[in-house]
């Protein structure tokens, strides 16, 4: 098992040689087999990557809270290609892989143009996104996380809607700039501490002083990544320009980048900036529940108002995280994990009606019930899910974040219970208006209820939804040790 | 036979200087019909002097005037196995427009040489005639096609100016002269620990302003996007990337040998210059609408990233100064191959409407300018980003914050305009059929842009301890 996680990191790379020795050795004739046999070359390395996440998180021993599966080579100049995961990662690395075969799935028929490209770009996204859970060498880290903006670029411009070209230049500026910052703060860990591995950096201690700039520069990196309020306008429109299969990725792995860097970073490394910017962390927090919750609630393109949906559910996650207690942080991770499921499955829903109709208007749908009544209990289920209803996993997020917030500020828990009710407010009359009623619109009289493939898309994602939702010791055993090892350290080192 | 220790020393320019003598006159009996012949024994020589410059013995020789070291031979074997693919991808091209000439292949081993001269000068007399040597060359490669009005017009200019700047470099060198008393890098070095007067910071900043003329270094940069949009392609891409990295490190040489007591008054000079530079290349570029002329500035801004790691004046900033050019060269070499490589209806690509929709119609290429873009964007793992990452790394633990940050946020402005020509090349439809890219300059471009964008992690450690071996060399702490 020594290289397991770099076997799962790079395991797509090899579904990428395949497809581009298909795409340039194809003679023009064949162009649709090239289409088929990319995508079925994406799948199946999809599959395997999942194959082999599943067999490195059987083997992996939830009692250890230190990092296991560790990978150590020396590289350059006193860096190294360090690898490995402990709780709080393992689970991160296990839901890339897992949604990237679904995303492979959604975009099956609707990509039709430059096939082999997407495919490429989705497996390339995948080893970064894997690649960076695993990282335990700083620069290691930050080329994985600096390097996920170029596919992602490219599939949001490349496969995007009408205005593709403005929100993928936006996307990346925006997250580069924040980005740069980080990486002046990580070289002057490295020149300081002299030494840029993580599991060394996280028992190094910075001076109070430099902690604070630090804190601040790999802030501007995660809170646009996040995204927090006000670093969020970057969001609603890659969101809403990316096709389905992006938003999916962008929901589901790449806004939980920034929690994790909290995670990884923020809290073990400056634990005394931490306890300084936690009323910061605590009021974005609560603006960005309430305000996108309140933004969401106008919206009239269905995936916009997920998108505010989704900066609405991330302010519970920085605020679990600051909250500086093991229900805070474990719930911040469920909350992560299980909002990774279920936005992911929400964009796959509108995915489903904007193939059938190519608009997202809200105004333009109503009554699907009557003609597709398995895509409107799909729908409600992950709604529900969005909204925490006991059962399914957003509940227990909820539910946990909240008593840890309960712990750390009495304030904040009151504003962001408001936020609980403002999403069931606007979950449920989003769904109104696209699923219930009568048919009214001619044009949908013949749209069609989910097809097999569509099934079976959805169907992992129920089953992950409502399991976890019922039993989330699946998800905390697993995340607890690391999760104790995490709160105690900070404990200790801010005096709280 | 033991050759006599001085030739040992400088064998590689010997190699060159009677290798460029004896293909002129190969060339001078056999006419144009010789051209190929001649490049491609050019290129042989090339080859052979930076082979012979990584093991031949170090020192210095000609009482001063000459140094051999783990600098110069790491700087030598970059520029003249650049100057070999420089020929290789001036000569076809030339062929292809019915222009070529034997002399092409000659004058680019002059710069050469000249080159070898610039990165061994350990007085001020040999640097001068280094630069000369490699500036004259330069001037002809720019008007090489002379019914070519842009062209005439960009090596006029770089004539012109190149004049000028060599004015103004041999007047600082005067004043040195007065006040130190010698010409040689290591007397002056004593002269200035004794105590540098007026005369002599008023020396060190001439020659500062002579040598950024010739590494482009804004505000002396107005020469750059002429002779880039001007030049032919292939001479731009010769241009762009060996001499930049001799003049750097003659740069290094001559401030950090000769006036290492004078580093707090020099170093202010040169953090100005990466201030100027950078911002200059970052915000120009946004308005370029020919990529030559864009690289023109991103040159400009590139070499701003250069000297804050000469700023630093440590033995980390040389060693990142180092790494930053070899990088740098080859993702500007690719970018120019590709370049070369492309034309539409037999006209040669160079505006951005030029290249919309090339990822359908040259996908191999399309992808190598992308890989290119986002190194020089300095994206990870793209080469780009460690050259940015040693600068950075040295300039933030040599204590000069300030120009970091600006550098980093100028990368992520001057990120815009790459990002652009991905676009452009991506999103965008195609106007017309592109013509078959030729083959050599396609491998080149290709072959570059492939190193650059992921196999450059696995040549990271050598070219770390090459270039730490070679900045050792200067003596520093």
């Amino acid at each position: 098992m020594s290289f397991i996680l770099s076997a799962i990191v790079f395991a797509p790379i090899v579904g990428v040689i395949a497809i581009t020795a298909l795409r340039f050795f194809a003679k023009p004739s064949e162009a649709e087999a090239v289409k088929r046999n990319s995508r079925w070359i994406a799948l199946w390395t999809t599959l395997a990557t999942l194959a082999l996440s599943v067999l490195m998180v059987a083997n992996f021993d939830p009692a250890n809270a230190g990092f296991q599966f560790s990978e150590s080579i020396p590289w350059f100049s006193g860096a190294r290609y360090q690898m490995g995961v402990d709780g709080i990662s393992v689970l991160f690395v296990l839901l890339t892989a897992f949604l990237m075969p679904l995303c492979i799935a959604a975009s099956w028929n609707t990509i039709q143009d430059r096939v082999a490209e997407y495919m490429i770009a989705f497996l390339l996204l995948e080893v970064l996104m894997i690649g960076v859970f695993c990282a335990m060498d700083l620069i290691l880290f930050y080329i994985f996380f600096e390097g996920g903006l170029i596919p992602m670029f490219l599939i949001i411009g490349i496969w995007g809607g009408k205005n593709r070209v403005y929100a993928a230049y936006k996307f990346f500026l925006y997250t580069l700039l924040g980005s740069v910052l980080m990486l002046a703060a990580i070289l002057v860990m490295a020149s300081v501490a002299k030494t840029t591995s993580i599991p060394e950096l996280m028992v190094y201690k910075f001076a109070p002083g430099l902690q604070t700039w630090l804190w601040l520069a790999f802030f501007a990196s995660f809170a646009v990544k996040l995204p927090m309020w006000p670093f969020h306008t970057w969001l609603p429109d890659a969101h809403v320009e990316a096709p389905t299969a992006g938003s999916v990725i962008l929901a589901g792995i790449l806004l939980k980048l920034g929690g994790y860097g909290f995670l990884r970073f923020s809290l073990p490394m400056f634990p005394v900036a931490s306890t300084l910017f936690t009323p910061l962390i605590f009021t974005l927090s609560v603006i960005a529940i309430i305000y996108t919750s309140l933004v969401a609630f106008r919206q009239t393109d269905i995936k916009k108002l997920i998108a505010y949906s989704s900066v609405a559910h991330m302010g519970f996650v920085t605020m679990g995280i600051f909250a500086g207690n093991i229900y805070g942080v474990q719930g911040a991770i469920f909350q992560m994990i299980s909002h990774g499921l279920i936005s992911a499955a929400l964009f796959l829903c509108v995915g489903v009606i904007y193939d059938r109709m190519h608009t997202r208007e809200i105004a333009f749908y109503g009554g699907l019930v009557n003609r597709m009544p398995w895509y409107a209990a799909v729908f409600m289920l992950f709604t529900m899910g969005n909204v925490g209803l006991p059962a399914t996993s957003g509940f227990v997020g909820e539910i946990l974040t909240m008593t840890g917030l309960y712990g750390a500020s009495t304030w904040a828990v009151l504003f962001a219970t408001t936020g609980v009710i403002l999403s069931a407010v606007y979950m449920l009359t989003c769904y109104r208006k696209v699923v219930m009623g009568d048919l009214v619109n001619p044009k949908l009289s013949g749209i069609t209820d989910l097809d097999w493939r569509e099934v079976a898309i959805f169907a992992p994602l129920i089953v992950g939804t409502l399991v976890l939702g019922i039993y989330p010791h699946l998800v905390l055993g697993v995340t607890q040790a690391s999760a104790e090892r995490l709160v105690d350290a900070w404990r200790a080192t801010a005096g709280g | 036979m033991t050759l006599p220790l001085e030739i040992q020393i400088a064998a590689s320019e010997l190699i060159l200087a009677i290798g460029a003598l004896a293909l002129l006159i190969l060339g001078a009996f056999r006419g144009d019909r010789s051209t190929g012949l001649v490049s491609l024994l050019a290129g042989l020589v090339l080859t052979a002097a930076a082979a012979t410059a990584a093991f031949s013995p170090m020192g210095v020789i000609f009482r001063g005037g000459f140094v051999a070291d783990a600098a110069s031979a790491f700087a030598k074997v970059f520029i003249y196995l650049f100057s070999a693919i420089a020929i290789l991808l001036g000569e076809r091209w030339l062929s292809r427009l019915k222009s070529s000439r034997f002399e092409y292949p000659v004058l680019v081993m002059l710069a050469a040489v000249g080159m070898g001269m610039m990165v061994s000068a350990g007085d001020l007399i040999s640097l001068y005639i280094g630069v000369e040597l490699q500036s004259l060359a330069l001037y002809v490669l720019c008007a090489f096609r002379r019914d070519d009005a842009k062209a005439s017009e960009a090596a006029l200019k770089y004539f012109v100016l190149g004049a000028l700047s060599s004015g103004i470099l041999l007047y600082g060198a005067s004043l040195i002269y007065g006040f130190a008393g010698s010409t040689r890098f290591a007397d002056i070095s004593h002269a200035v620990h004794a105590g540098a007067g007026t005369g002599v910071i008023f020396g060190v900043v001439f020659l500062i302003c002579g040598v950024a003329f010739k590494v482009s270094a804004a505000p002396f940069h107005m020469w750059t996007p002429d002779v880039y949009e001007g030049a032919p392609t292939p001479v731009v891409a010769f241009i762009s990337a060996a001499p930049k990295l001799a003049a750097m490190v003659l740069f290094a040489r001559l401030l950090l040998q000769a006036f290492p007591d004078a580093i707090e008054q020099w170093r202010q000079v040169i953090v100005v210059l990466a201030f100027i530079s950078i911002a200059v290349g970052a915000l120009a570029g946004l308005v370029q609408k020919n990529l030559k002329r864009l690289l023109a500035y991103s040159s400009i801004a590139n070499i701003g990233y250069a000297l804050i790691g000469l700023a630093t004046g440590g033995q980390n900033g040389v060693q990142a100064l180092l790494v930053f050019m070899v990088l740098y060269m080859i993702d500007v070499t690719g970018f120019f191959a590709c370049m070369v490589a492309l034309s539409r209806q037999g006209r040669p690509i160079e505006r951005f409407e030029d290249f919309a929709g090339l990822a359908k119609e040259q996908p191999g290429l399309a992808l190598a300018i992308t890989g290119l873009s986002f190194s020089v964007m300095g994206i990870p793992p793209f080469s780009g980003f460690w050259g940015k990452f040693y600068i950075f790394k040295a300039a933030l633990a040599g204590g000069l914050w300030p120009i970091a940050v600006f550098g980093l946020v100028g990368s992520v402005i001057a990120a815009f305009y790459y990002l652009r020509l991905v676009k452009i090349m991506w999103f965008d439809p195609s106007p017309g059929a592109a013509d078959p890219a030729p083959v050599d300059a396609r491998w080149i471009g290709m072959g570059l842009a492939l190193f650059s964008s992921g196999f450059v992690v696995f040549a990271l450690n050598p070219l770390d301890q090459a270039a730490r071996a070679a900045a050792r060399a200067f003596g520093l702490g």
